[in-house]
């Protein structure tokens, strides 16, 4: 049903005419051109298309456009400030913690949600916590490492 | 590109390459990328790659003599093109420490433009551990002749002598007076000059390296964490409209009603049929996957009976003649020697490449040319089939690699991207072809199913009397013979390329094809011959191995874990297994649990040990072996593509299963320095033991011995009541 949509996203306040059945990671990546967000499977089974709503790390390919009125959107092209990179994004960086790069952006939005509900999780805690999100990289090692790393940079506060 | 537009300028000094058209065109192109000097690379063995580069491209023109380029900019920037893809394996940063190290400029004032058919020169394709092995060397070359150039120039600019010159940072000055000195980018001056060395320097010794050898993090690391980096699908052009192709239920499927009235009422959605092709377009994939979903198509679907529990037969009954990859001594006589007989049968399933990024491509037609954005690890191999598709010459096919999201070999082939060069061409809009998940499984280029049958004997003394290896479609890779045994033949029925006809769907280059599963076999087999003669299994690896190389690695490995002598099956699930692969010698050894009440197999920690040659980036060749073993955890365990009658029945992540966080072992990697060596491959070599490390793995918790990979509960649990 074609409505209009209201939402933050990035900290920015939009508001569009659409069709508010479409998947959200669609008007992300089309209307609003914002790609960070990736298309990995279409059905929520791999993480590469995770977005943040009201700082949960949801799949963005199932959730509605309709679903996220009046929410917070966060997408990896908001997570870094004025140039300056989160501290999960500099643990990414400083750790390896990726290879071909396209599951990373839902990698580190998942690992903002983990941290957000759980600030000084074991290692156990972020393995289980990031099981849903694919890698065919194989970089879960530096992975976890990194999420341990911006644990301890963000000293158990909000990320 | 700051710089004005320059054309290119020959100058007196060096011997410029024998002209030809298409080099007058590459360099008419590079200066309208911006002034800058070129250096054509002459290299060792350049009448071999100008050999393959024909063969690879069947006779088009390419520019063969000039196998790898820089560019010295005004602003001293250097950037390096190569015809290779960034698809996560890391050359993006190893090729610009050679270039770096080898032109004496700083690491980071080294750019890198990948894959572009029109500004880098042929390749023919990103795979086979490569890059760094033999393409490497055309890139050092390249800038090792640069920098001679440079110091002409600079001899010619700064009135001294060349010997007194040096060169650091991209700056030459006169050793005897530092302050007369002159950057690479004052010397060229915005100008293209095509000028050759008579003589080209000799590259620099190793132990001269402050660059290469040195580990250096991803350089495009901060682009892929801010979601920055571009790949395919992220590419958008104004009016570009995605399409959804029709697609049948089953391979061998042919369609004989297609309706598509439904999807043509939908409301800005263009539906082309062009022969085979039916897609239905929009500028949202939503929508044009919902319109699609409304073509109502039926389907003749033949019932072959083939399924991927009667794929062995099928293979076996199907096998073409074998071919010999290595023998010696004589069977015959072996057989004689033998007074214990090990014979086992060893299968394995199609595997898929499964990259988190889709095939995709975009392509569009502008002013008679036609260009090509595309996930594939063949720029230009898709340049080629996508003019014959659409009836362009080469030339006027420019096809751009942005950042690949995964390859793994499934990327060699690029359907997708002749789909959209067709779809652009008849719709007259930039086309982007996405395959869904579903079309990413159902068109991959499996790893094919294939069968090993080992027959061996081990003599009084319990050494390998003879061994008759026989592998069905994998392919030969990996099967040859390393150890010192006497009598061994090795026949390899078809290769993982050639089989038309055979497999139910198509197979290809899976990540070191055939190697996989021909150490698999091996080392299972070994280690029931061990068992056989109540020895330990790295023992019994030794006391038949000479190669220095492979011993090393051996020797390390088993020091990594803490391993200590035992026979098999000594209940400790400690697995051992070793190759060779794209030059390099890798081992293995991992620790396994097996829970005997549903046969779920935990990998507790994985050790490796690799020896490689020089290694320009450790930082990088490591996280290249620890996602070779972390990936290789799903082909042991897991991942298999069950199929019937042409119809796939594992079509997403939710049945097949590739590994997981809580799959993670803990991983231990050693490179085994051997800087006497050029370097070897690092993309593969290590992936190839996973299979055999973990089937020995299981065989020494437990005594059984799993045949078949991968080794799922149900089929641990059969093997456990079988031993």
């Amino acid at each position: 049903m074609i409505e209009t949509i209201a939402f933050t996203l990035n900290d920015q306040p939009v508001s569009l005419r659409v069709d508010s059945d479409r998947p959200l990671l669609w008007l992300l990546r089309t209307d609003l051109g914002l790609t960070g967000a990736k298309f990995g499977c279409g059905e929520g089974l791999c993480g590469a298309c995770t977005v943040l709503v009201n700082n949960e790390a949801v799949p963005a390919c199932q959730m509605s456009v309709k679903a996220v009125a009046g929410s917070d959107v966060r997408t990896i092209e908001g997570l870094a400030k004025n140039g300056q990179l989160h501290p999960i994004q500099e643990a990414f960086v400083a750790h390896d913690a990726l290879q071909c790069g396209f599951c990373t952006p839902g990698m580190i939005l998942k690992a903002y949600g983990l941290l957000v509900s759980n600030p000084t999780p074991t290692r156990q805690q972020i393995v289980d916590g990031m099981e849903d999100n694919l890698c065919r990289c194989g970089a879960h090692v530096r992975i976890v490492e990194a999420i341990q790393t911006a644990a301890k940079a963000l000293k158990g506060g909000t990320p | 590109m700051k710089s004005k537009p320059a054309q290119p300028e020959k100058q007196a000094a060096g011997v410029a390459p024998p002209a030809s058209v298409t080099r007058r065109e590459f360099l008419k192109r590079m200066g309208l990328l911006g002034g800058g000097l070129i250096v054509y690379a002459t290299v060792g063995d350049m009448q071999a790659f100008a050999r393959a580069a024909r063969e690879g491209f069947k006779g088009a023109k390419v520019p063969v003599d000039f196998n790898a380029f820089l560019k010295v900019g005004t602003d001293s920037r250097v950037t390096c093109f190569v015809g290779k893809i960034e698809m996560g394996q890391g050359p993006i940063t190893s090729f610009a420490q050679m270039v770096a190290e080898e032109l004496d400029v700083l690491y980071e004032s080294v750019d890198m433009v990948m894959g572009d058919t029109d500004r880098c020169p042929w390749d023919a394709g990103t795979w086979g551990s490569y890059s760094t092995r033999y393409y490497g060397i055309f890139v050092k070359e390249a800038a090792c002749e640069a920098k001679g150039v440079l110091l002409e120039l600079a001899a010619e600019r700064l009135g001294c002598p060349p010997a007194r010159l040096v060169a650091q940072a991209g700056v030459i000055y006169d050793s005897n007076r530092a302050g007369n000195r002159v950057t690479y980018g004052e010397l060229t001056q915005g100008r293209v000059i095509e000028r050759h060395l008579k003589e080209v320097p000799a590259l620099k010794p190793v132990t001269e390296y402050t660059i290469s050898g040195k580990p250096y993090l991803r350089r495009d690391a901060r682009e892929k964490v801010i979601g920055a980096a571009r790949y395919t699908g992220d590419i958008r052009l104004p009016g570009m409209v995605y399409a959804k192709i029709l697609r049948p239920p089953a391979h061998g499927a042919k369609p004989v009603d297609v309706d598509t009235s439904a999807a043509e009422r939908v409301t800005g959605v263009e539906v082309v049929r062009d022969g085979d092709l039916v897609a239905v377009l929009h500028p949202y994939p939503d929508v044009a996957q919902q319109a699609l979903a409304s073509i109502k198509a039926q389907y003749d679907r033949p019932q072959t009976g083939v399924n991927d529990n009667t794929i062995f037969e099928h293979l076996l009954k199907n096998a073409p003649s074998p071919v010999v990859a290595d023998q010696a001594g004589d069977l015959q006589m072996g057989q004689k020697k033998a007074t214990t007989i090990v014979e086992e049968t060893y299968l394995n399933s199609y595997v898929a490449h499964a990259p988190m990024e889709t095939h995709t491509a975009l392509a569009h037609f502008e002013n008679g040319r036609l260009t090509v954005w595309a996930s594939t690890q063949s720029p230009f191999g898709v340049q080629r089939q996508v003019a014959e598709a659409v009836g362009l010459s080469a030339e006027k096919v420019r096809v751009i690699t942005p950042f690949v999201g995964g390859g793994f070999g499934g990327k060699s082939a690029s359907a997708q991207a002749i789909e959209a060069a067709r779809l652009a061409k008849i719709t007259a809009k930039p086309v982007m072809v996405m395959w869904s998940r579903e079309e990413e499984f159902f068109f991959d280029t499996f790893r094919p199913a294939a069968v090993v049958k080992i027959r061996s004997g081990l003599d009084r003394d319990g050494s390998v009397a003879f061994w008759d290896y026989h592998v069905y479609f994998a392919g030969q890779r990996g099967c040859e013979n390393f150890y010192e045994i006497p009598h061994h033949r090795e026949s390899v029925y078809g290769e993982w390329r050639i089989a038309p006809g055979i497999h139910p769907f198509a197979v290809g280059p899976w990540r070191a094809p055939a190697a996989n599963t021909n150490v698999y076999a091996r080392d299972l087999h070994l280690n029931l011959m061990a068992a056989a003669a109540g020895q330990d299994p790295l023992d019994f690896r030794l006391r038949h191995l000479k190669d220095r190389r492979m011993r090393s690695v051996l020797e390390a490995v088993a020091q990594k874990i803490g391993y200590t002598s035992a026979k098999t099956p000594s209940g400790r699930g400690i697995g051992i297994a070793c190759g060779i692969d794209a030059e390099t010698v890798v081992a293995v050894m991992a620790e396994v649990v097996v829970d005997p009440k549903n046969g779920a197999v935990r990998v507790k920690r994985v050790a490796c040990a690799q020896e490689m040659g020089q290694v320009v980036n450790p930082q990088g060749a490591t996280i290249q072996m620890e996602g070779c073993l972390t990936m290789g955890l799903g082909y042991a365990l897991a991942e298999e593509m069950r199929f019937d009658s042409g119809r796939l029945l594992d079509t997403n992540f939710d049945t097949y299963t590739i590994p997981r966080f809580s799959w993670v072992p803990k991983i231990e990697t050693v490179i085994v320095p051997n800087p006497s060596l050029p370097p070897k491959g690092g993309g593969e070599p290590a992936i190839v033991c996973m299979g055999g490390v973990l089937a020995t793995a299981v065989h020494d918790a437990t005594g059984a011995k799993v045949l078949q990979l991968p080794m799922t509960r149900d089929r641990v649990m059969a093997a456990l009541k079988n031993k």
